[in-house]
């Protein structure tokens, strides 16, 4: 038995160790070249980057290794580490509970930061690939004269669903079908939730009056007993599996579900959506500026952008990466013209709005409509009430031993 | 006395037991092997999860820090812990109570709690050392101190019903015979109340490993596994972890199996030796 073990373990190490680290990059490929990359070198520099999960080739399914390629092109390490929410990295930061030199933020939260003075503006002669990126993702409304940010990927909010239960989507209304009470998922963060249902109402998703958001709170409360669960990631699963039949999500992992079941089919509703931009930013009290800003350039290589694209599945925001880009995988889920420009753009809310969203998000989640509230006050009664019997039944039993 | 309905009744019980704790291992063990990513569809067998998960620098390093912070935090933990319950045992009985009292709060406390006053006091020291030149900044110490702090309590409730167990005049016979008190601690005492220690060290070691909350909030720049797994749940686990957890679980199910072993083997040698020397 044991021997077995011990043989299957060295049997896992060998294939672990013995296939060698594919698809180098060739210097050719990059558009900066060693004057640049090498200025770091034997320098003995740490970055410490705090990206999102699963949000970068990480050297997985033959794809490149975009952080090791970087170390080894640069000399400078990487520290590198991941978080899952923008809430979660501000929280982490604002706290002093860490320093990063890079981060990657969402487009509302890049906003919140500058008002903040979180964030160090970037020096763009430094970042020559800026000129890379679209233009279309500059000059956004979370950094209107584009000091701080440069943006890494974009996407938009849409509709995955099952196409054999379901003909056509062209409009959220299908979130709130009844034919398909129990087998629908929603959002369970509260800015995508309220996004849905403003839009749906046709307000716009960064309305801080506070009846408007009153009024799509009650749409989400009517909601609630056709929505099988409020998820995120678990959204794979039940779609893939079949177990939900249709749920709102982000286009990049609209693709990873149907690679996995081919009978999901994809839309972008006709009242429009919310589209995302993550971007690199540099967080006040980042030890060394030019060694993150190369950082940021390297990710803005045609070459690099496009592998992380591929692997991820969200767009790229860089231009020319054409010859890179496995741009047919893309296809299901490209918006058109028309979808991208009826898009909004999370920014950040004032302090009143966000509270009051995240008071009626409670409620929200709280609320049953079939009347089940009586059940905690009950439960708690009976318990305490179990646990005095019990006590005086011990003690009544203790006295009868005594005598 | 049992009849035999009632003995068949507590087999079937125990087996769901069982069951109920075991499935959900055995479906992740099962899920390591699958070609797709998916979490529902099995489409064939593959080993290629473990070799991506050698590849993936990422969660081995947090892996590293996991079993570091784990095996240093226990290490320390152990020694501050048992040294604590040896002086609270010879403490008066109300100091015993206080002192006993105070062990306890870390454990009843949320987790949350503690992770956020640790954290105040990891940045409060960090302005203060700030001041005189030192860079105090959040990573694998802070983590390791939060660590220890957490697992001390587990090593004095874990040691402390062995020395209440242990005979007082085991230790004054040592010195009779001519023990410094400290040679008769480690002679005596340490051997009587070593299965506690060794409790107390696995339950660090453990809750170690377990711990998100508090690492969480603690670890600045480094990075547990458990970090690095939440960190994945807004895209997608990959499967990757399920491989990790497969290895893990066999690891530590090899390690007791063998322990269990090695133990029984040494009892029925003991057995048999007590044996002989009766009949002799």
């Amino acid at each position: 038995m044991k021997k077995l073990i011990s043989l299957s373990l060295v049997l896992l190490l060998m294939m672990g160790l013995g296939v060698p680290a594919f698809a180098a990059v060739d210097q050719s490929e990059l558009l900066c070249g060693e004057d640049y990359y090498g200025r770091f070198r034997d320098q003995n520099i740490t970055l410490n980057v705090y990206n999102w999960g699963e949000y970068i080739s990480d050297g997985s399914d033959d794809m490149l290794d975009v952080v090791s390629e970087f170390e080894d092109l640069t000399g400078i390490s990487v520290n590198y580490t991941t978080f899952a929410s923008n809430e979660e990295m501000y929280a982490k930061i604002k706290s002093g509970g860490a320093q990063y030199d890079v981060i990657v933020p969402s487009d509302y939260m890049v906003a919140r930061m500058i008002n903040e003075d979180m964030l160090l503006p970037l020096d763009y002669s430094n970042i020559p690939n800026f000129q890379m990126v679209d233009d279309a993702y500059k000059y956004m409304e979370y950094d209107s004269e584009n000091l701080y940010s440069v943006p890494y990927m974009w996407g938009l909010v849409g509709i995955i669903y099952d196409s054999t239960q379901i003909d056509e989507v062209t409009s959220w209304d299908v979130l709130w079908d009844e034919r398909y009470m129990g087998d629908i998922l929603m959002f369970s963060n509260s800015r995508d939730a309220f996004g849905i249902s403003l839009l749906r109402l046709g307000y716009p998703i960064n309305t801080e009056n506070l009846e408007q958001l009153e009024e799509a709170a009650e749409e989400l409360k009517d909601q609630k007993m056709l929505v099988q669960a409020y998820v995120m990631d678990a959204n794979f699963n039940k779609m893939e599996g079949g177990e939900a039949v249709v749920a709102p999500y982000y286009a990049g992992d609209a693709l990873t579900m149907m690679d996995e079941n081919p009978d999901l089919a994809f839309a972008y509703p006709e009242e429009g959506t919310n589209i995302f931009v993550d971007a690199f930013v540099i967080p006040a009290g980042c030890a060394n500026q030019e060694a993150a800003e190369m950082f940021i350039n390297f990710m803005c290589e045609p070459r690099i952008a496009a592998e992380n694209a591929n692997y991820i599945g969200y767009f790229t925001t860089v231009n020319g990466v054409d010859d890179y880009l496995d741009s047919e995988y893309f296809e299901p889920v490209w918006p058109t013209e028309e979808d991208i420009a009826k898009a909004q753009v999370f920014s950040a809310l004032g302090e009143e709005a966000n509270l009051y969203m995240d008071r009626l998000w409670t409620e929200i989640l709280s609320y049953n409509q079939t009347g089940n509230e009586w059940f905690g006050p009950v439960f708690l009664v009976v318990a305490l009430a179990a646990s005095i019997t019990i006590n005086i039944v011990r003690a009544t039993k203790k006295k009868r031993e005594i005598f | 006395m049992m009849n035999k309905g009632l003995k068949r009744a507590s087999v079937v019980y125990c087996a769901i037991i069982a069951l109920f704790l075991y499935i959900p291992i055995g479906v992740l063990i099962f899920f390591s092997f699958n070609q797709s990513k998916s979490r529902n569809l099995f489409t064939g067998f593959t080993l290629n999860w473990y070799k991506e998960l050698f590849q993936n620098e990422m969660v081995l390093k947090s892996l590293g820090v996991t079993l570091l912070v784990a095996a240093v935090a226990a290490v320390f933990a152990t020694v501050i812990g048992t040294m604590a319950s040896v002086g609270i045992f010879s403490m008066k009985r109300w100091q015993k109570k206080v002192i006993m009292n105070v062990t306890y709060i870390p454990i009843i406390n949320p987790e949350i709690v503690m992770g956020v006053s640790m954290l105040l006091l990891f940045s409060v020291m960090k302005t203060l050392f700030g001041h005189i030149g030192v860079d105090f900044s959040m990573g694998i110490v802070t983590l390791i101190i939060a660590h220890i702090t957490f697992n001390i309590p587990y090593v004095i409730l874990s040691v402390n019903p062995k020395l209440r167990q242990l005979d007082r005049s085991l230790y004054e016979a040592a010195m009779d015979l001519g023990c410094s008190p400290v040679k008769a601690f480690f002679k005596v005492i340490v051997p009587e109340i070593m299965p506690g220690i060794v409790t107390g060290f696995l339950m660090s070691l453990t809750y170690s490993i377990d711990d998100f909350v508090i690492s969480y909030f603690t670890s600045g720049t480094s990075q547990t596994l458990s970090i690095v797994i939440y960190s994945m749940t807004r895209r997608k686990v990959s499967p990757e972890i399920n491989a990790l957890s497969t290895i893990i679980f066999v690891v530590v199910l090899t390690v007791l199996l063998t322990m269990n072993i090695v133990d029984i083997r040494k009892e029925t040698r003991l057995r048999r030796q007590l044996q002989r020397e009766v009949r002799r």
